[in-house]
């Protein structure tokens, strides 16, 4: 039984396309997280599983119970809003209940949900304040209390922490894992900041253009990107896309970029599909972590390249190297010092490239 | 040597800018005075006139002080002299007035609260050309309906009647209160009814428990406006209403132009001064209550 099922589903607004024939499935206890830039459709993609928003084609299944034309209140999930959506008129308390007031759930169990969840949450010393009297991050507490109560079967989270500060974010953020890590309910969260998702997610659909992109856990979007779109995404600075072509000869693979009098031996490189690689047009993808100023492995791939800016942004430099007129960039610590516009000797890990077909996009 | 001169240089603008400043001062003082006292002038006129006796009128000239506080023609304007026929005085047609504004304003305040709430929170396909429709009604000019609205009346035989004018202006309100109130709806993130939705909401519960007690600063504002409006109205109570149903501004006039024998000027500042103390009163009351609202405010985070 899957917790969460989508099928086939299609939404538009008018004749814009938000989302297309979208399949997702998410088992019991799994956080995942729905990660793009804006307007990629992941906040509506939310809003129909909450059944806030109506759907153009497909079904939404909640324990395998179509769900599709049911109302918000009876699919057994909570919300959290970026805005908090607190109602300013109540105060934490009337807040957390109103829910379970709407539900006519008797008045102990009621008293009983929340004094746990407000000790649990620690904003049993608020009850009676209103949303104007509290802090950015009482006020996320409050709303996550809010969903709390209610018992969900699944958490929808929509960017719950972009309103808050750099600091409080970070806080938040190990708030909400620990929440997840204790409880173990299913969580779908939306963002667009690919910290949290990496750091919060057990599963992560990066999605663009109404496309689910890849989905997968953290450690093979980081490792094995699934197109381009996603190896540019995830990441900061992005990884390094260096246009070239393939050279097969007997049972040797190269990559050679366009001006270079070198080869990129990419023998133990893990094709999908072996067929037809001689002289294929790709991108070869490594990211800047991935360049190293020392040898550190047998197979390390030595370059000489020239060194064109450096960024210092404290425990590490961002390096932007000329490799074939592309720039490439590379992460070192910041105790490093290379010389500007002379050759370094560099060195490619080459067990971490990801290698793309330069028209599809797709990961080969 | 060279750094002294540049010193009283310095001392010389700095005394030519203090007088400027000083003139200037003096100047916007003086301007400001000028209007206010052209502002209240009238009202001044209107006061003094009405505590004076006829005699004192023939008499002297419009600003001399009136001899002694002397409410007798405030007494007469509201209450009447006691006889018969002919004699018109504004207390019955002064609660005719709040008999129609009281509805009037709660009916239309609370229709456009409702508009607003589903043109801002409930969007269906083809809400903004209804919103647009409903603003042309605040560009309509209340001449230009008169006559059929006078029909609609006379089909639903209100016409002639507190009721009547009561519909009337509430019909004639909604666009105002509605631009009024979408406006305001707008403001409120719309989150906070979806939160209500996954908590079990509906429509009218989310109105009423959680978009209206936010409104208050805009009730107030609407409240004002349309009370001000209603009850300073001429044309459509003239025109949709006589007799015993008129409300107050047109008793004034009927008053102050049907002069029997002598204009009393007296009373009939007396009478033009307690037809607009009503909307005083709600200026001094809710404007005070809408500063309070205005700062208490807060929705957002």
């Amino acid at each position: 039984m899957k917790t969460l099922k989508i099928e086939e589903l299609s939404k538009n607004f008018g004749t814009t396309e938000v989302l297309k024939k979208i399949n997702l499935e998410i088992d019991e206890g799994n956080f995942l997280v729905l990660l793009g830039p804006s307007g990629c459709g992941k906040s509506t993609l939310l809003n129909i599983i909450a059944g806030l928003e109506t759907i153009n084609e497909g079904n939404v299944y909640i324990d395998d119970y179509n769900v599709s034309k049911v109302e918000p209140k009876d699919r057994n999930i909570a919300m959290v809003f970026q805005s908090y959506a607190l109602y300013p008129s109540m105060n934490v308390k009337e807040n957390m209940v109103f829910g379970l007031k709407q539900a006519k759930i008797s008045k102990e169990k009621i008293e009983e949900q929340l004094t746990k969840v407000s000790s649990f949450l620690q904003v049993d010393e608020l009850l009676n304040r209103k949303p104007s009297q509290l802090s950015g991050g009482q006020r996320q507490r409050v709303a996550i209390g809010r969903a709390l109560v209610r018992e969900p079967r699944i958490f929808l989270f929509d960017e719950p922490l972009s309103n808050l500060d750099a600091k409080l974010r970070v806080e938040m953020r190990r708030e909400i894992k620990k929440l997840h890590q204790k409880l173990k309910t299913t969580v779908v969260y939306v963002t667009h900041d690919q910290t949290e998702a990496m750091s919060l997610g057990t599963k992560i659909a990066i999605m663009n253009h109404g496309v689910i992109q890849q989905n997968d856990s953290p450690e093979n979007i980081y490792n094995k990107p699934s197109n381009t779109f996603v190896a540019d995404f995830i990441g900061s600075p992005s990884m390094n896309l260096i246009k070239g072509k393939l050279k097969q000869s007997s049972d040797k693979i190269f990559f050679t970029a366009e001006g270079t009098n070198f080869d990129i031996p990419i023998n133990n490189y893990d094709f999908n599909n072996t067929s037809q690689l001689d002289n294929k047009e790709v991108c070869f993808g490594i990211r800047p972590e991935h360049i190293h100023f020392k040898k550190s492995n047998e197979d390390d791939f030595e370059v000489n390249l020239r060194a064109d800016l450096s960024e210092y942004i404290g425990h590490e430099q961002i390096m932007t190297f000329n490799y074939a007129n592309q720039d490439l960039l590379a992460k070192f610590p910041s105790t490093i010092k290379i010389e500007l516009n002379k050759e370094t000797k560099l060195y490619f890990d080459l067990t971490q490239v990801s290698l793309f077909d330069a028209n599809s996009e797709d990961r080969i | 040597m060279q750094a002294k001169t540049v010193n009283s240089n310095y001392k010389k603008l700095e005394q030519k800018s203090k007088y400027t400043n000083m003139f200037l001062r003096w100047f916007l003082y003086f301007v400001l005075i000028l209007f206010a006292s052209y502002f209240i002038f009238p009202l001044y006129v209107m006061i003094v006139t009405s505590l004076k006796t006829m005699e004192e009128i023939r008499q002297g000239t419009l600003l001399t002080w009136p001899s002694s506080l002397n409410f007798d023609s405030w007494l007469v304007a509201w209450g009447g002299r006691g006889y018969g026929a002919g004699d018109t005085f504004l207390r019955p047609y002064f609660w005719n007035s709040i008999k129609m504004v009281v509805p009037a304003v709660f009916f239309s305040t609370f229709i456009g609260a409702m508009t607003g709430y589903v043109l801002t929170k409930w969007r269906f396909k083809g809400d903004s050309w209804v919103f647009l429709f409903l603003l042309f009604g605040c560009f309509i000019p209340f001449q230009a309906i008169l006559l059929p609205m006078a029909r609609t009346l006379g089909a639903l035989g209100i016409s002639n009647s507190i009721i009547g004018l009561v519909v009337v202006h509430t019909v004639y309100g909604i666009p105002f209160t509605t631009l009024f109130f979408r406006n305001y709806y707008v403001s409120i993130p719309t989150e906070l009814v979806k939160a209500a939705r996954i908590d079990g909401a509906g429509f009218f519960k989310i109105f009423f428990k959680i978009l209206l007690p936010i409104s208050a600063p805009i009730i107030v504002v609407t409240v004002i406006w349309q009370f001000t409006q209603i009850w300073n109205d001429f044309l459509f109570g003239s025109t949709f209403s006589f007799g015993e149903a008129a409300p107050i501004q047109v008793a004034l006039n009927n008053m102050v132009l049907s002069s029997t024998s002598v204009k009393e000027y007296n009373v009939d500042m007396a009478s033009a001064i307690i037809a607009g103390i009503p909307t005083l009163i709600v200026y001094v009351l809710a404007g005070k209550y809408f500063i309070r609202g205005l700062t208490s405010g807060a929705v957002k985070g």
